[in-house]
C-alpha cells in the first residue's frame, strides 16, 4: 500500500528521524565519553561535547587489555568462521538440492532442527564435546559394546581423546556448525532452473564443475551476505570464548577483553569507574564489523533480498 | 551423424507410468519432429534420449551403441532448451564455448571456433554481451550456437521456438532447417505446434499419452491419419467427425442423420457393416443449396479468415466445419447443403478408433465390429 499525502509523509520522516536518534544518541555518548578524562566522564550532568583525550585513553585501554594480539585472535576466529561457514554451507546445500540420495529429507530436517538450538542453548554439551571432540564416538563405541569387545579380545583400553579447549579450532568449529548458511544457499539453489542444470550436464560438466563454474559465480551475492553476517556474528561472540578459552593470554578475543574494561565492582574495587577507557576501547572493537558491513553492503543487501536480475 | 533406435522404451515416475512401449527408428541425418499435446511425454522422450533421465525399461541405441548407461556427455547429443538455459553470468562467447572449455579444448582453437559459430548464426557483434542484455531471438541463437559448436551427432530441440513471437518463430524455423541442411546431424525437434512440425519435419511422430500414435511424413499423416486421435489433432481447421454404419451393398456410409455418403468400392468392402466414425476435412467439403448436397445441415456461425471463411454447421446436434472461399453469408440457423466428394471420407472404427484402409477388391475379409 503506497499512500501519497504530505501529512503522512511528514509523519513517516518524523518516525524515521526518531528511530535514527534513538540509535545514534548512545553511539554519540560513547564517542564523547571516549574523549574525556576520568574526572570529566564521572561528573554530572553528562558532558555532550567531545574532549581531546581520545588518543591517551585509547593507548591506555589498548595497553591494559593487550589488544594487539587479541585483535589478531579475533580476526583469525572471524575469518575462520566465515571461510568454514561459507564452504560448509555451500557444499551441504549443494548436496541437499542437486542430489537425490537416501535419507536426504532426514538430513535436511536434522539440519533444520539445529536452527532451533543456537549455541547458547546447547552450550554445556558443546563444551563437553570441545573438551574431547572424540567423546561422541567413544560413547557410540561404549554403547554398542565395541570397546568392551576390543578390551576383552586384545586387552586394549579404548579411550579416544581430542581436546579442543584453548585452541582456535575449539573457538571456530562450534560456530561453523550451524544451519543458517545452509538455508540461505538452499533457498537460492532451489531457484536455479532445472534446465540450467541440464544444460551444464549436456555441455559435459560434472557436478563439481557445475558447482564451481555455475553455482558459485551465481551465488556471489549470497556468499557476500553470509560472509558479512558470519563475520559480525563470530566477532561478537562472548559466551563461547569465555567458556572455552582459559588461556586468555594466548587465545583471548577482543570482545571478552573489552568486557573486562567495563567498570564494575570487581575491576574498580570501589574506585572511580573508568568509563572513558571502556568507551575508547568499544569504539575500536566496533570498527572491524562496521568496516566489513560497509564494504560488503552493496552485495550483501542484494544477496539478502535475492533480486539479482 | 548417427542413427537412433528406440526399442520398447518405458518410463515410470514412482508408480505412475508415463510412457510405454515406444519404438522408433530415426535414420542418420533425418529431421524428425515429435508432435503431441501438452503432457503427452514429448520432453520426457527427448530427455531419455539425451540421458538426462533414466529409462525404466527398453533400450536406446545411438549409432549402433546402446547408451542406456552412458552419461549425457558421452552420448554425443546437444540440446536446445525451451527457456534457452543460458548461463546468466557468462558472456555470449563464454556460453557458446563452455562445452569446449569443459572438454579441455585449447584457448586459441576455442576462440576461433566460437567466432566462426557465432558468425554462422549472426551473433558476431554480441560476443561480449551477457544473456540478460539480449533479445529473445538473440538468446535463441546463442542456445543454437552452443549446441552447434560441439558438432554433435544428434541435435535435440525441446520446443525451442515457443517463447518467440510469431514472425520470429517463422524466421527461426527457416534458420533451423538451414542449419540442418548444412551440418546434417540427426535431429529431433519437439513441438506442440503442428504448423511448425509440418514445415520442419522429414518425418513426424505423433504422440498421445505416452505412446506413439503414428510415424510418417507430413503428407502421409495428413492424408492417411492412422487413428481418430491423429485425425483430430493434425490439420487446421480440425477435422469433423460424424458417426454412421457402412452399407457394403449400397457402397455408402449411412449417417445417423439418415444421409448416405458414397464410398469408394474397396473402402466400402473393407468396412462392410461396421460402425464407424467418418472424418471430414473442412477444406475438402463444399457448400451447396439446401437439399442439393449429400448432407443437410444448419448454419451455426461463420468465422471470417480473410481469404476464406470457416462455416461452422450443425448436422442435427453434431458439429461439421466447411472451409470455403465463397463469399456467401447465410443467416444463423439457415438450412444449407454440404457436398462430399467421393474419396474425401476417412473411416475409423467406432470401437478401436483405428483407421480403416480400403482393401484390395478381390479379397474381402469379413470383419465384424
Ligand atoms: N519428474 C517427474 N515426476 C513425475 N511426473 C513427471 C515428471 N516429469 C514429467 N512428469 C509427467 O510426465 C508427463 C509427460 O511430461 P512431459 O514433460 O514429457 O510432457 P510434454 O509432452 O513435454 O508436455 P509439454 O508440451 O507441456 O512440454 C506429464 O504428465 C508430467 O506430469
Ligand atoms: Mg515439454
Amino acid at each position: 500500500m503506497i499512500e501519497r499525502t504530505p501529512v503522512l509523509n511528514l509523519m513517516t520522516h518524523l518516525i524515521l528521524g526518531l528511530g535514527l536518534a534513538i540509535i545514534l544518541v548512545p553511539v554519540w555518548l560513547a564517542i564523547v565519553a571516549a574523549t574525556l578524562t576520568l574526572q570529566e566522564v564521572n561528573t554530572a550532568p553528562v558532558e555532550l561535547w567531545p574532549g581531546d583525550q581520545f588518543w591517551p585513553n585509547l593507548k591506555e585501554a589498548w595497553a591494559q587489555s593487550d589488544f594487539g594480539p587479541k585483535f589478531v585472535n579475533s580476526f583469525i576466529v572471524a575469518v575462520g568462521v566465515v571461510v568454514g561457514k561459507v564452504t560448509l554451507a555451500c557444499i551441504t546445500a549443494f548436496a541437499l538440492v542437486f542430489f537425490d540420495f537416501r535419507g536426504r529429507m532426514l538430513i535436511f530436517w536434522a539440519i533444520f532442527i539445529t536452527l532451533m538450538l543456537p549455541l547458547e542453548v546447547r552450550i554445556v554439551p558443546t563444551y563437553a564435546v570441545a573438551a574431547n571432540a572424540l567423546s561422541p564416538f567413544q560413547t557410540i563405541l561404549d554403547a554398542t559394546g565395541i570397546s568392551w569387545l576390543l578390551n576383552t579380545l586384545s586387552g586394549i583400553e579404548v579411550s579416544l581423546e581430542w581436546n579442543l579447549l584453548n585452541s582456535y579450532t575449539g573457538l571456530i568449529l562450534p560456530l561453523v556448525a550451524t544451519a543458517t548458511g545452509t538455508f540461505l544457499y538452499r533457498q537460492f539453489f532451489l531457484t536455479i532452473p532445472d534446465e540450467l542444470v541440464e544444460a551444464a550436464r549436456m555441455d559435459g560438466a560434472g557436478p563439481l564443475r557445475f558447482l564451481w563454474d555455475v553455482l558459485i559465480p551465481l551465488s556471489k551475492t549470497n556468499i557476500a551476505a553470509l560472509a558479512t553476517i558470519m563475520f559480525v556474528y563470530a566477532w561478537n561472540q562472548y559466551l563461547w570464548p569465555l567458556l572455552v578459552i582459559t588461556d586468555r593470554a594466548n587465545y583471548g578475543m577482543v570482545v571478552v577483553q573489552l568486557s573486562d574494561l567495563v567498570p564494575d565492582q570487581l575491576t574498580t574495587g570501589g574506585g572511580t569507574p573508568t568509563w572513558h577507557l571502556a568507551m575508547a576501547a568499544t569504539l575500536v572493537v566496533m570498527l572491524p564489523p562496521i568496516a566489513v558491513v560497509i564494504f560488503m553492503q552493496r552485495w550483501f543487501v542484494r544477496g539478502l533480498i535475492n533480486t539479482d536480475k | 551423424m548417427a542413427e537412433i533406435a528406440i526399442r520398447n522404451v518405458a518410463k515410470t515416475y514412482g508408480k505412475t507410468r508415463i510412457m510405454e512401449g515406444v519404438n522408433l527408428t530415426i535414420r542418420n541425418g533425418e529431421f524428425v519432429v515429435i508432435l503431441g499435446p501438452s503432457g503427452c511425454g514429448k520432453s520426457t522422450l527427448l530427455r531419455l534420449i539425451a540421458g538426462l533421465e533414466e529409462i525404466t525399461a527398453g533400450e536406446i541405441a545411438i549409432a549402433g551403441q546402446v547408451v542406456n548407461d552412458l552419461e549425457p556427455r558421452e552420448r554425443g547429443c546437444a540440446m536446445v532448451f525451451q527457456n534457452y538455459a543460458l548461463y546468466p553470468h557468462m558472456t555470449v562467447a563464454e556460453n557458446i564455448g563452455y562445452a569446449l572449455k569443459v572438454a579441455g579444448v585449447p584457448k586459441a582453437e576455442r576462440q576461433a571456433r566460437i567466432a566462426a559459430t557465432a558468425a554462422s548464426v549472426g551473433l558476431g557483434d554480441f560476443l561480449d554481451r551477457r544473456p540478460g542484455q539480449l533479445s529473445g531471438g538473440q538468446r535463441q541463437r546463442v542456445a543454437m550456437a552452443r549446441a552447434i559448436i560441439r558438432e554433435p551427432k544428434v541435435f535435440l530441440f525441446d520446443e525451442p521456438l515457443s517463447n518467440l513471437d510469431a514472425k520470429l518463430r517463422v524466421q527461426m524455423r527457416h534458420e533451423i532447417r538451414r542449419i540442418h541442411t548444412r551440418i546434417k546431424a540427426t535431429s529431433i525437434f519437439v513441438t506442440h505446434d503442428q504448423h511448425e512440425g509440418m514445415t520442419l519435419a522429414d518425418r513426424l511422430v505423433v504422440m498421445n499419452k505416452g505412446t506413439i500414435e503414428q510415424v510418417g511424413t507430413p503428407d502421409e499423416i495428413y492424408d492417411r491419419p492412422a487413428s481418430l486421435y491423429v485425425a483430430g489433432f493434425i490439420g487446421s481447421p480440425a477435422m469433423s467427425f460424424l458417426p454412421g454404419r457402412v452399407d457394403a451393398g449400397r457402397q455408402a456410409l449411412m449417417l445417423e442423420s439418415g444421409a448416405a455418403l458414397p464410398l469408394p468400392r474397396a473402402l466400402a468392402q473393407a468396412a462392410a457393416g461396421r460402425l464407424v466414425q467418418a472424418g471430414l476435412r473442412p477444406e475438402t467439403l463444399s457448400l451447396t443449396a439446401p437439399g442439393k448436397g449429400q448432407i443437410d445441415a444448419r448454419v451455426d456461425f461463420v468465422e471470417e479468415l480473410g481469404a476464406e471463411r470457416l462455416y461452422h454447421l450443425m448436422v442435427e446436434d453434431l458439429p461439421l466445419s466447411v472451409l470455403s472461399s465463397e463469399k456467401v453469408r447465410p443467416a444463423e440457423g439457415a438450412p444449407i447443403g454440404v457436398s462430399v466428394p467421393l474419396g474425401a471420407l476417412h473411416l475409423f472404427d467406432a470401437d478401436t478408433g483405428r483407421r480403416i484402409e480400403p482393401q484390395a477388391a478381390e479379397t474381402p475379409v469379413a470383419v465384424t465390429a
